[in-house]
């Protein structure tokens, strides 16, 4: 299943890092990144692909874990939700 | 996928309030009816609690998953006059109860449909629920009730409007929240997600999930970037608002009616405030260049509002229904609380724009010692409005024991606080007490 990670927070040293390496771990494949700096904000977006039958809720509770260490807000949202709204 | 895009969609949902107002599960109690009272509130109780035994479970994983809070989990079923008219009992608080005793097993939020039809005239089972009513709304806590007397179709059952009155005192009298629990229609809508209003409509399939959407911040938010423009560019705006928000509510429905292997009904463009700050309809108004709402000038904004919402919303989803449209409810809306407090909106001006919006006369609180028969005019005044309009119109009014104008009461939640509004003191009793029926308006003969 395709999910968009988004990461949003003051920029510090190894948010990518920490972000990546719990996916590899969580068997997440990231499919494309863009991240920029936005208003002094750390702003990055991910494609995701989760496995099938991925536990959504436990992903989504360890990466809130990470963003708190790492002080960022980290999102997962299916992609399903963003291509509803923009696009016909 | 465009980065601004996926930006835009996650601050509509974390700064502008958008969110999925209900998803409601439709559930018909037809093959419920028994002559014995307490099987048919057995099969009552197996039926719902089979047929909506996931849904908040599954409500929560789309919560989860795709990032947008749904607000309320709720069902309907079919109006219980129907299902209790079988039966030889006087009193139908049982059947309140059974609904409540599901709802609260399953854990939704509400569960409408303590209902009666009686827009022509009352079948038995419509006058008992009707008695039945005050005592069912104060011994429940989850179930909602409605009566529809009038309609476009059928005129306006006076004999109804004459008891209702009555009814929203007593119901008042028995407790505090009741009459917020408590809808009087005209022209009541068979597939409304939202409550007090909700019930399942006989002409519906066996069960059925249907969506309300919700967002005024949203739409405030999008007419704040077009400030001093015209009104064109003021309807477009909203239209493509309401499309964005829209199209949320059908993947929703869709993806809870496939989870649920249930079909999926209808989306309800509804604009739904809440008391919470930058979730205001009232708010979206004075965008437009009201200083308070309730000024002049304040039906025609409602009216663009109104009907732009329906446009945008109508290409984005596959049927629309219920209500659709603006709510203006008092205590549900800060801007609204707002202009009541100053002075500017009052009781007729809400009247007036309940003839270009999609409801009536809404989570309205008045003096504890206004008559039954003062109620009663109200709600013959907003049958009137629906009955010529072609359009839903209801009243939902709360006679707040011992207090006066300029008091306030609070519901708490969702429901939020209103301050006391003054109704004419002028007596409507004669008119009340003639009873019977006001026939169906001449453009109602389309046949």
């Amino acid at each position: 299943m395709r999910a968009v990670l988004t990461v949003i927070g003051k920029d510090r040293v190894g948010i990518i890092a920490g972000v990546s390496q719990k996916l590899a771990t969580l068997q997440v494949n990231i499919v494309d990144v863009t991240q920029t700096i936005m208003q002094e904000n750390f702003t990055m977006m991910m494609m995701c692909d989760l496995p099938e039958k991925a536990d959504f809720a436990g992903i989504k509770k360890s990466l809130n874990s990470v963003g708190e260490a790492l002080g960022v807000q980290i999102r997962i949202q299916r992609e399903d939700i963003f291509t509803a709204m923009h696009e016909i | 996928m465009q980065t601004n895009q996926i930006l835009e969609t996650m601050r509509m949902i974390d700064e502008e309030n958008l969110d999925i107002r209900t998803i409601t599960m439709g559930i018909s109690l037809l093959d419920c009816i028994d002559a014995d009272i307490d099987r048919a509130c057995s099969k009552i109780y197996d039926k719902v609690t089979t047929k909506a035994k996931d849904l908040v479970k599954v409500a929560e994983t789309i919560e989860t998953e795709y990032g947008i809070p749904i607000i309320h989990k709720r069902i309907s079923v079919t109006p219980i006059s129907i299902i209790a008219a079988a039966t030889p009992d006087t009193d139908y608080v049982k059947f309140a109860q059974i609904l409540d005793k599901a709802a609260r097993i399953v854990g939704v939020n509400f569960i409408g449909g303590f209902t009666a039809l009686a827009q022509k005239g009352y079948q038995k089972g419509d006058r008992i629920l009707i008695n039945s009513i005050p005592e069912a709304l104060a011994v429940t806590d989850y179930v909602c009730s409605s009566v529809n007397v009038g309609s476009s179709k059928a005129g306006i059952n006076m004999d109804a409007v004459q008891d209702m009155g009555e009814i929203v005192k007593q119901t008042a009298a028995k407790s505090t929240l009741g009459p917020a629990k408590l809808v009087v229609f005209a022209n009541a809508v068979e597939d409304n997600p939202f409550m007090a209003g909700a019930f399942h409509g006989v002409g519906e399939a066996d069960v059925v999930i249907n969506v309300g959407i919700s967002g005024p911040g949203v739409v405030k938010r999008a007419l704040e970037k077009v400030k001093g423009q015209p009104f064109d560019v003021v309807a477009e705006t909203v239209k493509k608002t309401a499309f964005k928000i829209t199209r949320v509510g059908q993947m929703v429905g869709k993806l809870a009616s496939e989870q649920l292997q249930v079909p999926f009904g209808i989306v309800d463009l509804s604009l739904a405030p809440t008391p919470k700050v930058g979730d205001s309809v009232a708010r979206i108004l004075e965008e437009m260049g009201l200083e308070q709402v309730g000024t002049h000038g304040t039906t025609a904004a409602l009216a663009l509002l109104n009907d732009a919402v329906k446009k945008g919303g109508v290409m984005a989803c596959n049927q629309v229904g219920g209500l659709s449209g603006a709510f203006i409810p008092v205590s549900e809306d800060e801007g609204m609380i707002a202009g009541v407090r100053s002075g500017s909106l009052n009781l007729e001006k809400l009247e007036a724009m309940t003839a270009v919006c999609s409801v009536g006369l809404d989570m309205i609180a008045i003096p504890g010692d206004t008559s039954a028969t003062t109620i009663a005019a109200m709600i013959a005044d907003e049958a009137a409005i629906g009955m010529i309009n072609n359009k839903t119109t209801a009243v939902r009014v709360i006679p707040a024991k011992g207090k006066k104008v300029g008091d306030q009461v609070e519901f708490g939640g969702l429901l939020g606080t209103s301050p006391i509004m003054a109704v004419n003191p002028a007596s409507s009793a004669e008119f009340i007490g003639r009873g019977g029926h006001i026939p169906a308006p001449i453009h109602s003969f389309k046949n």
